[in-house]
């Protein structure tokens, strides 16, 4: 029963990636990070009140704030670890022996991109304690915080994807980790200019907010991680959305199904591709 | 078992394999001749199921490239002419991989990787990490990675390339063992001379195009019926090329003083060599020896390209 779930290319990815220093520093990284934040923001809030305590709605600020930070790291180490995912095995010589087993493309990809989810999925779980610093002091609900750690868990997965499309379909690594990181500024960044250019456009035509409709204001908000970050955390500012796009959808309703296409798009992509110098792709 | 049927690969407006055409029987040993560039990398890209072919058909035991390239995997271990390791695995680990990639069972594994590391001489690497064995080892391993779900066919594009002569002649010890039980094996190699005493058949490529097939010997036969035929004085080497330039079949006489001996192209029969030999005893001329010179392989590859390139 096991042997039929057993992917070679995931294990073996999986002895490689913890083996290596790179992915150790990464943890040791991203933890870093995350402490020196949490660390910061309490000496900060506990500073300033001068009174040494710590009310729930400083709490939930934090635990705001350490939502986006973990996302914007989370985008950050994603392309690293995906984007050379098949383009380093062509640059060590080691695809083609791998493309003569009796392994599928499919098994391939879904092996790679796995590996690479499983490794993120570590570091966002050792980060928990961290940042479950946030309950001693109230103020976030356990499923507030699991519906955000699924919602990364989704990110990271279409991150992935794009990562290894672009991997698979490039030659060399580093042209595919500049195109995931590209990917990344537009659905993080340029979405977000996009935003507010929109709702710029659609103010100047409409004296009163949420007096009409603006599906492109909804949309670049719908397709922005930090949008839907804001929006898990803090129910007004999906209610502040709503009233400046005019569309009562929830955000991640929209994000769910555009981040499962991207999914979807870039992993038939890289199938399709692997072998691309054969007509059949089996 | 192997039948490639007018195989084409273009790319662009060059054409790599030329309507390729070539028909192996099981458990031959081919050895494919050819200066690089000429196609035996296409055509071993195109058998390995890496490359389509532009127009045209490959079978291994019925199974077709372009149809089934999932089920001929399995009947293919394929080398690379380049190939890389992972890093940080292990040998085991390095041949489990690729068992697994194969759809071995992990409890066939386990007695299938000793097994192979002992037939490739590495029994003794089990535990080094891969990128820590020598040039010479990490082709023996890729040989055994190859073998590691007992394919019929094996193809093996310049395997020893770069190698020590030791490692070389370990190479070769391998693959006559191989030869013995029974696989059929499809082998390039730009050191002729290995191939010659290694093959059942041989066949030349040049510019995309079989110009040659069959064994060593019936090679040479294609070559223009000239034979090189060396003689052997103990003096008056004046005398005996001046009696060879008078034999119309004879032409392209060297004389090699210091070694007291006279080269020749000879055109005739066996039996026109018979009433030359006799000829010269009867003219009392001091000849102790008469050979005809062996061509070896890459003498007959010289020949038959340099044929090809005047065509």
């Amino acid at each position: 029963m096991m042997e039929r779930f057993y992917n070679p290319v995931f294990v073996k990815e999986l002895k490689l990636r913890f083996r290596s220093f790179k992915s150790f520093s990464g943890l040791m990284f991203y933890l870093a990070v995350i402490c020196i934040f949490i660390a910061g923001f309490l000496l900060i809030t506990t500073g300033f009140t001068g009174k040494g305590f710590f009310k729930p709605e400083t709490s939930f600020m934090m635990f705001a704030v350490l939502t986006i930070l973990q996302m914007a790291l989370v985008l950050f180490i994603t392309p690293s670890l995906t984007a050379g995912a098949i383009s380093s095995e062509r640059e060590k010589q080691t695809l083609n022996i791998l493309l003569t087993t009796t392994q599928s493309s499919t098994q391939i990809i879904v092996g790679k991109l796995l590996s690479s989810v499983a490794f993120l999925v570590l570091m966002l779980i050792a980060g928990l304690p961290l940042y479950s610093l946030v309950f001693l002091f109230g103020g976030v609900s356990p499923s507030q915080l699991i519906s955000i750690f699924l919602f990364y868990l989704l990110t990271v997965v279409a991150i992935g994807s794009i990562g290894v499309m672009f991997s698979t379909i490039t030659k060399r690594t580093i042209v595919a980790m500049i195109s995931t990181y590209g990917s990344i500024i537009f659905l993080g960044g340029i979405t977000a200019f996009f935003f507010f250019l929109t709702v710029a456009f659609h103010q100047m035509g409409n004296t009163a907010l949420g007096t009409t409709t603006s599906y492109m204001a909804y949309f670049w908000a719908s397709i922005n991680p930090g949008a839907l970050m804001l929006t898990l955390t803090s129910s007004s500012m999906g209610d502040a959305l709503a009233q400046v796009s005019g569309v009562e959808l929830p955000v991640w309703i929209s994000y769910l199904i555009v981040y499962s296409l991207i999914i979807v798009f870039c992993l038939t992509i890289a199938i399709k591709k692997l072998r691309a110098n054969m007509k059949s792709n089996r | 078992m192997i039948e490639i049927r007018d195989l084409t690969k273009r790319y662009g407006s060059f054409t790599a394999l030329d309507h390729l055409n070539l028909s192996l029987e099981e458990g031959v040993v081919f050895g494919f001749v050819g200066a690089n560039g000429a196609g035996k990398s296409t055509t071993f890209s195109i058998l390995a199921t890496l490359l389509s072919p532009t127009s045209g058909d490959a079978f291994i035991n019925g199974k077709s490239v372009i149809k089934e390239p999932k089920e001929l995997r399995k009947l293919i271990g394929y080398m690379p002419d380049f190939f890389g390791v992972y890093d940080q695995l292990k040998v085991d680990e390095y041949l489990d991989f690729y068992g697994a990639s194969y759809g071995i069972g992990a409890a066939e594994r386990k007695v299938l990787i000793p097994q192979l590391l002992e037939l490739v001489n590495l029994t003794n690497k089990r535990y080094d990490y891969v990128d820590l064995l020598s040039r010479g080892m990490k082709q023996r391993l890729c040989l055994a990675r190859a073998l590691i779900h007992d394919p019929k066919v094996l193809i093996l594009d310049e395997p020893a390339s770069g190698l020590d002569p030791r490692a070389r002649v370990e190479m070769r010890d391998i693959l006559r063992n191989l030869k013995s039980m029974g696989k059929t094996i499809l082998i390039s190699s730009h050191i002729l001379p290995e191939l010659a005493e290694m093959c059942d058949e041989i066949g030349v490529i040049d510019n995309g195009k079989l110009i040659a097939h069959g064994n060593v010997a019936s090679i040479q036969a294609q070559l223009q019926g000239e034979k090189r035929i060396v003689v052997k004085v103990t003096d008056c080497l004046n005398e005996v090329r001046a009696f060879l330039e008078e034999d119309p079949l004879i032409s392209s006489i060297d004389v090699i003083e210091n070694r007291l001996e006279i080269a020749f192209n000879y055109r005739g029969t066996d039996a026109d060599q018979v009433a030359l030999l006799k000829k010269a005893i009867l003219a009392n001329l001091p000849i102790y020896a008469l050979s005809e010179e062996e061509k070896d392989l890459e003498d007959v590859f010289m020949a038959i390209t340099k044929g090809a390139d005047n065509q």
